[in-house]
């Protein structure tokens, strides 16, 4: 029998390479990545505490871009809050990218979100709204369906860009962002477009049903100190916080970015997704193991190839131990792999966390810098992975290949490796 | 930053409206769901539609906002008498009459 992995490597090696040439973002604590980035080394976390409509108030992450920067008003007013972030983040990595997008043909660029969950958010505005008019449907407004359709988002970016090439949104629960860039690779590699728009959004700290859905489920995270009140890996940890925003990449093949002479920030070298099949809500971290075992064999690499790996821990009390026990099984014997946390900063961003949290990883390949998880009072020892970088950022020898956890209710798991360029 | 602000208050039509408060009414309406148009120079002869970027939506959200905010109804076969604002105010004149009592 051949040996599995290097199959998957070769299988891997005969596809195009897919290289990141552009990046914007939206992240409670951050409107750009260089903002992200230095708030992530510097430690400051940014959350604050809103009104949820029938439940008071509680911490969320609340981002404050400017949406008028890329949008008319109108636009605005007719579309999402997660339409105009994806608008914001996607015209940003255009810019970002370098691209001379009046001479790009529209109809090869794809749209490739990856959403959480979609249209809660304007369901439960509209029953608030005709609960003021005694629940005469005859006041719901006409734009509920455009504003609700799954592919919303990205539909929004076409409009706004004049894209003709594909769009839609890949619902995957909270590992959305990996899967909207594993998409748009595949698409890339299949030659369905010359360039992808991908990553993750979401607008979810304006829908009261996900907090009380958290609430009741014994897991919405709370701290007199709202940036405390995210914290991973912590023993005192209580919950997640939920945050809004968006990444969303330029993904190209290798060859049609080096021909135009792109500045390419990193490759996509692997990744994978399967299925716990076990539970709704409790992670499997067999399943997860595998999922990154997998990733790893896809890219070609060893678990010692792997210098950063930004975990998914979301600050509940059994998910944060089920990804250490995953990571534990995998990276034995890793002195040079780092572990940190995003969530600790923003709380949970829901359908962007994977591709935030592997944003703000990325300056990493070129400063060396890792930043760390905060918040961690005391350390759990359920979660006290070595190579945790707690507190504080912590300065390698060289960063080449960075592991994006991302994983989803209904038990769907992600990883996703990206490497630094011109590294073998 | 949070959504835009679409919870609407039930407002009280005064009396006496007359055409030209109607054309108001109907330019205020059109200030919110069109926010980037300038209406200082709008005709009240011409259709909106030829001066005004405004799509069938955008003539369903005033026929919404004539509801909410007013409590006037417009039947959809009566949606062209909303094409300019002469004909806006020609057509919810009675109407606003009708509601106040007069």
């Amino acid at each position: 029998m051949p040996d599995e992995g290097l199959m998957e490597a070769c299988q891997m090696s005969t596809k195009p390479r897919i290289v990141i040439t552009g990046l914007g973002l939206t992240a409670p604590n951050g409107n750009s990545l260089a903002e992200f980035r230095a708030n992530l080394l510097a430690g400051k976390a940014r959350i604050a505490v809103i009104d949820v409509r029938h439940m008071g108030r509680h911490p969320a992450g609340v981002c404050d871009f400017d949406a008028t920067k890329w949008q008319k008003r109108k636009e605005i007013r007719n579309g999402t809050r997660v339409g105009s972030i994806s608008i914001y983040c996607s015209r940003e990595a255009l810019g970002d990218s370098g691209l001379d997008w009046d001479k790009v043909d529209k109809s090869r660029v794809g749209v490739y979100l990856g959403i959480t969950e979609h249209g809660n958010v304007e369901t439960e505005n509209e029953i608030h709204n005709i609960s003021q008019f005694g629940n005469d449907t005859k006041y719901w407004t006409h734009h509920h369906n455009p504003r609700t359709v799954a592919n919303n988002p990205a539909g929004e970016v076409t409009m706004n860009m004049g894209i003709t090439g594909p769009h839609y949104t890949i619902g995957a629960a909270c590992a959305a962002g990996n899967a909207g860039l594993i998409q748009a690779a595949q698409m890339l590699q299949l030659g369905e477009v010359d360039i992808a728009f991908a990553g993750g959004v979401s607008e979810s700290i304006h829908t009261f049903g996900i907090f009380a859905g958290f609430k009741n489920q014994g897991a919405l995270g709370a701290h007199e100190d709202p940036t405390k009140a995210s914290r991973p890996f912590d023993k005192n940890r209580n919950g997640i916080v939920i945050s809004e925003g968006g990444a969303i990449y330029v993904l190209e093949r290798l060859d049609d970015a080096l021909a135009r002479g792109a500045r390419i920030i990193a490759e996509i070298a692997g990744w994978c997704i399967n299925s716990d099949a076990t539970d709704a809500v409790l992670p499997n971290p067999e399943r997860q193991t595998e999922c990154v075992r997998m990733a790893l064999k896809r890219a070609g690499m060893k678990p010692q190839d792997i210098q950063i790996v930004s975990t998914h821990a979301t600050a509940t009390a059994l998910g944060d131990i089920q990804e250490c026990t995953a990571l534990r099984a995998v990276f034995t014997d890793c002195p040079e792999t780092k572990i940190n946390n995003t969530k600790s900063f923003i709380g949970h961003c829901m359908g962007a966390a994977g591709a935030l949290e592997l944003a703000g990883n990325l300056p990493s390949f070129e400063d060396g810098w890792v930043h760390p998880t905060i918040n961690i009072d005391e350390l759990d020892p359920e979660c006290a992975l070595p190579g945790l970088v707690i507190n504080q950022p912590v300065k390698v020898e060289r960063v080449n290949a960075i592991l994006n956890n991302s994983f989803g209710m209904l038990g769907i798991n992600s990883a996703l490796i990206v490497k630094k360029y011109g590294v073998a | 930053m949070g959504l835009p602000d679409r919870h609407w208050a039930f407002e009280t039509s005064p009396d006496n409206m007359t055409k030209e408060d109607i054309k108001q009414v109907v330019l205020d309406i059109i200030a919110d769901i069109a926010p980037d148009e300038d209406l200082t120079t709008v005709k009240a002869e011409v259709r909106l539609r030829d001066q005004l970027s405004l799509d069938s939506m955008d003539f369903l959200d005033i026929v919404m906002e004539l509801r909410k905010k007013h409590g006037i109804e417009v039947p959809e076969a009566d949606y062209v008498q909303l094409a300019s604002l002469d004909s806006c105010a020609n057509y919810l004149l009675p109407k606003f009459q009708a509601k106040s009592g007069k």
